[in-house]
């Protein structure tokens, strides 16, 4: 984005926080449909659950600030985070978790630090490492692919799922990095024919690609629009993919999976798009933004291939969010009229 | 200079200047054994004893500490302390003593307690420093156990589980289940983190309060009518 302004007559866009909030939401349609297809109506319970969270923690906080509520309410900001979190919970998991979540992410992780455009974390990855690390059990069950378990749950059985006490054993199924990071006795060729939710699916589980390629869709809508750049999410996917290859064992039963397997499976192609884009959290310029989306590819296969969790892309942005400053400093763009890049530190040029 | 009323410094040690929330000294074992009530009761009694008892031995010899060797000194002297209250730990609370591990004879490296040897009891007579140490102790307890019950509250749903390790048989049915039996426990709030998040916000309220208190105090102040002073930078008190 240039921010240059030569002299008047000054053309400007009608971009605003609220506009381009909007535009990110209607990016993450595609993938939210595909999940819907997939694993029935969970996420439309979790998205619905932490927006009304966060719009009325968001108010109350403002009120507690002495901040109009409505003004702030209307930058989508808020709903944006919340629609995040809720995608990324796992589906038909109880009415609790998305609440405490989202309310996580909007008080401790947004306002404490002094709200929108101030918060050193990504609202949304803080609430759902909360969650994670709190409730691993609740957090770690997927149902599985609709054609893996023979139809989705049917509305009724989602509301008893969210809010009764129904147990949710019965529909949940092994993510497919699971799958493949629990193997240690086959072939990954002959693990794709055992089990349904590869032999059904075609590279990288059954749902699993479809919602990755709903998600790189939307991506590639907010790149047309001219809402994120292209930097992050390539560093970050061509990252992954290069050390998934690295490591891929030509498919021996202790191989990590493949780079497909990596690319369209979990949380990547909703990771690169629509979290490490984030500009409030993430590097500024755009070779920080490379060096930015680079780390979080990096630690996001170290931690699936070598960690104790089968899904890393939270940890990733947060350590990443963590370095967002130094990589700040090290990447100053060179400013006109300058020979090297300065800070505002330096008190006069060398 | 001048020693402060025994007043005054209760109101140091346990609000004011407290070690914890104000200082921010000894975090190290305010953050890592919070767990729970009991663990924080044992600790913060154990740090409250060799406050008060070193900041008296410092105080009773500071005349003849050279300033060149005062801080070994009266690390000296607090090591020695901390080595009785572990004797009497192993003693006494054996298995709270093995639950707290490592952080009872760190309690020597615990900067609250050489803070208040080093800026107090070298420079005050015996009892005043004696009541400096058990307040500061005493504050810090308070802040100890407030940590821990919010957190042993969120991370467990109970309240002073355990509580027999510290005081024998007596407390055995102490445990209150708070939340619920279907309470799953959210394990940040015994994770570090949790500590972080709970002393943080501690310290908030603490300031929210301090604010409060003097937003009300300078209500109070009546404006004279006719007074000649019209502008003034600053408030009159």
């Amino acid at each position: 984005m240039s921010l240059m302004r030569a002299t008047s007559p000054h053309a400007r866009s009608g971009d605003n926080t609220a506009k381009v909030m909007l535009q990110v939401a209607a990016a993450t349609a595609p993938g939210v449909l595909a999940m819907v297809i997939y694993f029935g109506i969970g996420v439309l319970i979790n998205i619905a659950l932490c927006v009304v969270t966060a719009l009325l923690c968001e108010a109350a906080v403002m009120k507690l600030r002495g901040r109009p509520a409505a003004f702030y309410l209307r930058d989508y900001s808020a709903f944006v985070t919340a629609l995040l979190l809720g995608i990324a919970l796992p589906s038909y998991c109880a009415w609790w978790l998305p609440v405490v979540g989202s309310a996580v992410a909007i008080v401790l992780s947004k306002h404490l630090y002094g709200g929108m455009g101030y918060n050193p974390f990504n609202p949304a990855m803080v609430g759902y490492v909360v969650l994670l690390i709190s409730f691993p059990v609740d957090m770690t069950r997927w149902v599985g692919a609709a054609e893996v378990i023979g139809g989705a749950p049917s509305i009724s059985e989602a509301v008893s799922l969210v809010f009764g006490s129904y147990n949710i054993d019965g529909f949940t199924r092994a993510t497919p990095l699971e799958i493949v990071r629990l193997n240690e006795s086959v072939l990954l060729s002959q693990l794709y024919e055992i089990e349904p939710i590869f032999s059904r699916g075609t590279f990288a589980g059954v749902g699993w690609e479809t919602i990755s390629f709903g998600f790189l869709l939307g991506g590639l809508f907010l790149l047309f629009r001219r809402v994120i750049t292209w930097h992050a999410p390539v560093a970050m996917l061509a990252t992954l993919a290069l050390l998934s290859l690295l490591f891929y064992d030509s498919g021996s039963s202790l191989s990590e999976g493949s780079p497909l397997l990596h690319l369209f499976s979990g949380a990547t192609m909703f990771g690169a798009f629509f979290i490490i884009t984030d500009p409030v959290s993430g590097a500024t310029s755009n070779k920080g933004r490379l060096i930015f989306g680079a780390g979080v590819g990096l630690f996001t296969y170290i931690i699936r291939a070598w960690g104790s969790y089968p899904d890393a892309l939270a940890f990733a942005v947060l350590l990443m969010n963590f370095a967002a400053p130094t990589i700040d400093n090290y990447t100053l763009p060179r400013t006109y009229g300058h020979k090297r890049p300065r800070s505002a530190t330096d008190l006069e040029e060398r | 200079m001048a020693t402060p009323a025994y007043g005054e410094i209760t109101r140091n040690g346990l609000w004011k200047n407290n070690p914890a929330l104000v200082q921010l000294l000894g975090l190290c074992p305010l953050l890592a054994v919070t767990g729970s009530v009991v663990n924080a009761i044992g600790l913060g009694l154990a740090t409250t004893g060799v406050l008060t008892s070193s900041n008296l031995a410092v105080s009773l010899v500071r005349r003849q500490m050279p300033d060149t060797v005062r801080l070994p000194a009266s690390v000296m002297i607090i090591a020695t302390f901390v080595t009785c209250v572990e004797l009497l730990m192993q003693a006494y609370t054996y298995e709270l003593y093995l639950m707290l591990g490592i952080f009872i004879p760190l309690i020597v490296t615990n900067c609250a307690i050489l803070g208040r040897a080093d800026a107090f009891a070298s420079k005050n007579s015996a009892l005043p420093s004696l009541v400096d140490g058990f307040m500061m102790g005493i504050g810090f307890t308070a802040v100890l156990i407030t940590v821990g019950a919010v957190r042993e509250i969120l991370g467990q749903g109970t309240l002073f589980s355990n509580m027999d390790l510290l005081l024998g048989p007596i407390a055995k049915d102490w445990r209150i289940t708070v939340l619920g039996s279907h309470y799953p426990g959210a394990l940040v709030a015994v994770l570090p983190p949790g500590a972080f998040l709970v002393t943080g916000l501690l310290i908030a309220a603490k300031n929210a309060i301090d604010t409060g208190i003097e937003k009300h105090r300078s209500q109070k102040v009546k404006i004279v009518p006719g007074s000649k002073r019209v502008r003034v930078t600053g408030r009159i008190v």
